[in-house]
């Protein structure tokens, strides 16, 4: 059996509002659009998937918060209706998710032996969470491969935002020696804004984007500066800067996506492709994605 | 319209699933139970006709949510605890009162809004609470969030637009707030009969905030939030927010008599059942420095302002 690897890292961050934007058949609400710097970098992110061969999707998602360690979900099949419980007037989507449990399972073994605390996610009637749901239909509308969904462990809340990373870390590196072990390709989604302060308000009519802009300043200089350090290849500086980051702009990183990904990938010191940068309801949202193949990587934006 | 709200009753419950779903496994988790079932006793002796929570794990960030779907049918799951089980449920909610409350928010400067979609994802806390105090639906109910930006001016705006709503028709009101004492969990999985306080430290300071509940002081203790979110709860959070709303709500006085029914572990955290009266006496002669808040205004613009 081949060596299984990583053929693909994605930040791929989950506002509901783009799903809502697109109107999928599987979200009830209609909108008139808006996002579209964000909806037109993941298009384009999707084509790129589609010329890729892939097994399966693996996502660290923050809204699937757990204290009591690392969660995988566990059952095949997990179908239900997911209404966002902050907007839900912009998301109540009907799925239909295939999960690679053989892989889950591997993952879940790799970071026990590795002192990690960890549980499979068994229980049927387990609502699969929107962070999840959002970044996997804009990566791959059609949902024609299986995911795995890592929860977010809250080291964050319990200790600091250092020990955060380094528990991701080390979850990633768990990761990708049962990856290795599975002979499975394997794309990684770390699905996460970067500044994460929200308006507290919404507009009569959300997708009016004549309201939407950045939450201050501040986030969005920042945003910029992690932004340019991706392009630049600096991703073992920006997992260093992250605590600094997550404690001056409340940034998502802190639910350890960004961490566990770049470790699991060894740090990439090529540049990120990034595909589209956005604020939603006041947060920073960028998309970006790391190749390993230096031929299929490419400068897109 | 009466001028002041009736309020019959407060409670103050944990918001995890095992006296839910797992009573049997730990003695304590048995005892929370037991204290459930006598507040539901007594909840059915009287004649309140609304029963209104609070949740502490029902997060919201475009202001605050009130539930308002007046039968919401799902079958919940814990993110942490699915092992345990799952909790299917069919609740009766009081869109009126939901309707009103969220107007009076409005009133009072607050953004709000009310939510009643099929599927929407009622809280673990909110599920255990209602399934275990109101099991048959006797009583209406209604939830609010818990905004993760509010602090303390919006905590107390938000009670009071609560009270101004069950003035406005007339409720006999069960107030219910659903928080632990100290929540920091272990970050391990326990045999649950290894389940303790997870610290001494947040014991001692449980049973500190379980003597004034127990003397009625629930003013002192909204007064002593920020200290108590400093020493015992785990920054999720801006502020250790229910006693400010509880307080707003039922009155801001200490006139209660006060009853801790339980107070056990729950995966390392402080659950505790408490039940407040509305009593003509008090305990306490202190007046505070904060000022009292009667409609919220808002950002400040402090960012905007000294601009270059």
């Amino acid at each position: 059996m081949a060596k299984g690897e990583i053929v693909l890292g994605c930040l791929a961050p989950h506002p509901p509002h783009v799903v809502y934007a697109e109107n999928p058949e599987q979200n009830e609400p209609f909108s008139e659009g808006g996002w579209e710097a964000l909806r037109w970098g993941y298009h384009r992110l999707a084509r790129k998937l589609k010329d890729i061969d892939y097994d399966c999707i693996v996502v660290l998602t923050p809204h699937w918060m757990t204290y009591v360690g690392t969660h995988f979900l566990g059952l095949e099949r997990f179908q239900n209706i997911s209404v966002d419980p902050i907007f839900p007037n912009l998301f109540r989507y009907h799925h239909d998710i295939q999960v690679d449990v053989e892989l889950a399972e591997a993952m879940h073994d790799a970071a026990a032996e590795a002192g990690i605390i960890t549980k499979m996610m068994r229980n049927p009637d387990f609502r699969v969470d929107y962070g999840t749901i959002v970044s996997c239909h804009m990566l791959n509308p059609e949902w024609s491969k299986p995911i795995v969904t890592i929860s977010s462990n809250r080291s964050t809340h319990y200790y600091s935002n250092e020990v955060m990373n380094e528990q991701a870390a080390a979850l990633g590196e768990a990761v990708m020696k049962a990856i290795e072990a599975s002979g499975k390709r394997v794309v990684l989604v770390a699905s996460h804004s970067l500044s994460h302060r929200h308006f507290v308000t919404e507009a009569p009519l959300p997708e009016d984007m004549s309201r939407e802009h950045i939450y201050n300043h501040s986030q969005y200089v920042w945003d910029m500066k992690i932004v340019q350090m991706l392009r630049e290849g600096k991703t073992k500086e920006v997992v260093e800067i992250l605590p600094e980051m997550i404690e001056q702009t409340m940034a998502e990183a802190e639910g350890g996506g960004l961490s566990w990904m770049m470790a699991a990938m060894g740090y990439p010191d090529y540049p990120a492709e990034i595909y589209g940068y956005q604020s939603v309801i006041g947060t920073g949202n960028a998309i970006a994605a790391w190749d390993p193949n230096e031929a299929t990587r490419e400068i897109v934006l | 319209m009466s001028e002041e709200p009736e309020i019959v009753l407060g409670f103050y419950v944990p918001p995890h699933p095992h006296p839910l779903l797992a009573p049997e496994q730990n003695e304590g988790w048995g005892r929370l139970r037991e204290a459930f079932d006598t507040c539901r006793q007594r909840i059915e002796e009287t004649d309140a006709d609304l029963l209104l929570i609070y949740s502490t794990v029902w997060p919201s960030i475009v202001g605050h949510q009130i539930q308002a779907h007046p039968k919401p049918v799902f079958t919940h799951v814990d993110d942490d605890f699915h092992f345990l089980g799952s909790m299917p449920y069919e609740f009766r909610m009081d869109s009126e009162y939901a309707e009103k409350f969220k107007d009076s928010c409005e009133a009072r400067g607050l953004h709000a809004r009310t939510v009643a979609y099929d599927g929407f994802p009622i809280d673990t806390g909110s599920v255990v609470a209602l399934k275990l105090l109101n099991p048959d639906n006797r009583i209406p109910a209604c939830i609010v969030s818990s905004n993760v930006y509010s602090n303390r001016a919006e905590q107390i705006v938000l009670g009071k637009a609560a009270r101004d709503a069950m003035s406005e028709l007339g409720k006999k009101v069960v107030v219910v707030v659903v928080a632990s004492l100290s929540n920091r969990m272990f970050t391990e999985h326990i045999d649950p009969s290894d389940d303790r306080i997870h610290s001494a430290k947040d014991d001692e300071w449980n049973r500190k905030i379980l003597e004034f509940f127990e003397d009625g002081r629930l003013e002192d203790i909204s007064q002593l939030s920020r200290d108590i979110h400093g020493q015992i709860r785990v920054s999720k959070v801006v502020a250790y927010k229910p006693a400010w709303w509880m307080a707003a709500t039922m009155g801001q006085h200490n006139n209660y008599d006060g009853e801790v029914l339980a107070y056990e572990a729950l995966h390392g955290a402080g659950g505790a059942v408490i039940q407040l009266t509305p009593a003509k006496g008090g305990v306490g002669d202190k007046e505070f420095d904060e000022d009292d808040v009667e409609y919220y205004h808002g950002d400040r613009s402090v960012l905007d302002k000294g601009m270059l």
